[in-house]
């Protein structure tokens, strides 16, 4: 059984545009893939629908045996701990510690009060400083996160993902704002951690070039629908022009693969 | 020959702005019978006036504690108007922001508050207080705290629109609960710049008191009062003094505030 599986998703935002329409597709568990296409083409919408951060207006998202779009909130509370998100602009609390940043991530696991109080567990500090150990910034964590470079900010919000134990990680342009060295930094850390922890990845990117090289399978996306999807070597460059609209427009046909 | 065309057309409408504005001033003072003219010559006059008569003498410095203690009075009634409305203008504030809302209809509801709390005037809510409260101190002390609440929950609203969004966001896709984003990533954020307008009120609030008190026979508005309707100038002189003295002093306090904690 899949662990993630789309089936003909609809998404519209005033009614009448359609950002996504009949999108289908499974994910197995401990795959890394890359959905590509241009500005606009539905990507960050599609990755929403996944934890129903935006509604499910067709279709359907059964995740982990759950229909996502059927979730009461309590539910769905407790099904997004097993998702973790990260950001284009790494969305942390800038004026916080960096540990501070990464505990957030345990939140879904606690009572309201136990979080406003912040009363964490050991085990639970812990862990948060052998994350940022392995992603190499446990010397910034009392610094605030305002001072800290890009790249380490986005390391933080990998932390603050994996505190919670996800099954699953939805990246949404991680590296969008970054320069290419940090960019490969990012990439690599994804890559390398979700590989070991078998956590499966799910990346939006804007780089055709760096989803071919980490990915294992990549997703085509343009004007709201899947136009490639298939293993990253079979993502040719007649399968590019057809996301981004490149070259003759009458050519374009679903890719099967 | 584009950009000559631009220009040219730039200056015909400061031309025609200027008329407008002129007209306007014009056709004003016409209706009201206001005479500027008249109005400026007897600046000199007036300015003669304070000059002699607003000045402090050793006599009125025995009433400069008397004065204090009804200045201290209306410092800490400011005070007291800004705190209590700064928590109800919080609660309102996240009810009526977009990113913190969860339900339109409170929204709307703390939204219509704010606009009809701050867009009546301060004076005009002591006037309408006075009716059902008298003339005492609580009226002063409501006139301030509904005008407060108006202002601060509408500066809450934009500060936390402008501050938090994207950390919610993240926070909503963890599985935290309402009231842990609140706590942990909206008020830390928003913290300073609340912080700063709860300044901002006080110091307004100080200044719209005098007011409020001659209005309403309490605090320091109530020396002035009393002080000028007997015509003890030199008295009125002193109270001016001591206010302008206080409000720079907290501005002063609050500047300081400001830049350590932002």
């Amino acid at each position: 059984m899949p662990l993630l599986k789309v089936g003909k998703l609809g998404k519209s935002y005033n009614g009448d545009t359609k950002v996504l329409s009949d999108v289908s597709f499974e994910v197995e568990a401990g795959e890394f893939i890359s959905i590509i296409g241009p500005s606009g083409a539905g990507k960050s919408t599609l990755l929403r629908c996944m934890n129903r951060m935006v509604e499910i207006d067709e279709g359907k998202v059964i995740f982990d045996g759950n229909d996502v779009g059927s979730l009461s909130k309590k539910e769905l509370r407790k099904m997004r701990t097993n998702i973790g998100m990260i950001f284009q602009h790494y969305n942390l609390v800038p004026r916080l510690s960096v540990i501070e940043n990464v505990l957030h991530g345990r939140f879904g696991y606690k009572t309201t009060v136990q979080g406003i109080l912040g009363r964490f567990t050991e085990d639970e500090k812990e862990q948060a400083f052998y994350l940022l150990k392995k992603l190499g910034i446990e010397e910034h964590a009392y610094k605030r996160c305002d001072q800290l470079s890009g790249g380490q900010q986005q390391r933080v919000g990998i932390a603050r993902a994996l505190i919670q134990e996800p099954k699953i990680l939805l990246c949404d342009e991680p590296i969008a704002s970054l320069d290419p060295n940090a960019s490969k930094v990012i990439m690599d850390y994804l890559k390398s951690i979700t590989m070991e922890l078998n956590i499966t990845c799910i990346v939006n990117l804007h780089q055709v070039e760096i989803a071919r090289s980490y990915s294992d399978r990549i997703i085509g996306l343009s004007k709201g629908g899947v136009v490639f999807d298939g293993p990253s070597f079979r993502l040719s460059t007649d399968s590019t022009d057809l996301i981004y609209g490149t070259k003759t427009v009458e050519k374009r046909q679903l890719v099967t693969v | 020959m584009n950009e000559k065309v631009m220009r040219n057309q730039r200056k015909w409408q400061t031309i025609i702005l200027a008329a407008i504005i002129i007209v306007l001033t014009y056709l004003s003072s016409d209706i009201t019978n206001f005479n500027i003219i008249h109005g400026i010559a007897t600046l000199p006059n007036a300015v003669t006036w304070i000059v002699s008569n607003l000045f402090i003498t050793q006599e009125t410095l025995e009433r400069l504690p008397k004065i204090l203690e009804k200045l201290a009075e209306t410092i800490l009634m400011s005070i007291a108007a800004t705190t209590t409305a700064t928590v109800f203008s919080l609660f309102l504030g996240l009810m009526g922001s977009k990113t913190t809302g969860t339900n339109n209809v409170l929204g709307a509801f703390a939204r219509f508050i704010a606009s009809v709390a701050r867009n009546i005037p301060v004076v005009a809510w002591a006037l309408i207080l006075l009716l059902s409260f008298g003339q005492n101190s609580v009226t002063g002390y409501l006139a301030l705290f509904v005008g407060s609440l108006g202002f601060l929950t509408r500066a809450f609203i934009e500060s936390i629109d402008e501050a938090s969004q994207s950390a919610v966001e993240a926070l909503r896709a963890t599985g935290a609960t309402y009231f842990q984003i609140v706590y942990k990533a909206v008020i830390p954020q928003c913290l300073p710049q609340m912080i700063s307008w709860i300044l901002f009120m006080i110091e307004t609030n100080i200044r719209s008191a005098t007011l409020v008190g001659i209005l309403t026979g309490t605090g320091i508005g109530y020396s002035f009062d009393l002080y000028y309707k007997t015509l003890n100038y030199h008295a009125v002189a002193l109270v001016t003094l001591s206010i302008v003295i206080s409000v720079i002093v907290i501005e002063l306090v609050s500047n300081h505030i400001r830049k350590v904690i932002l």
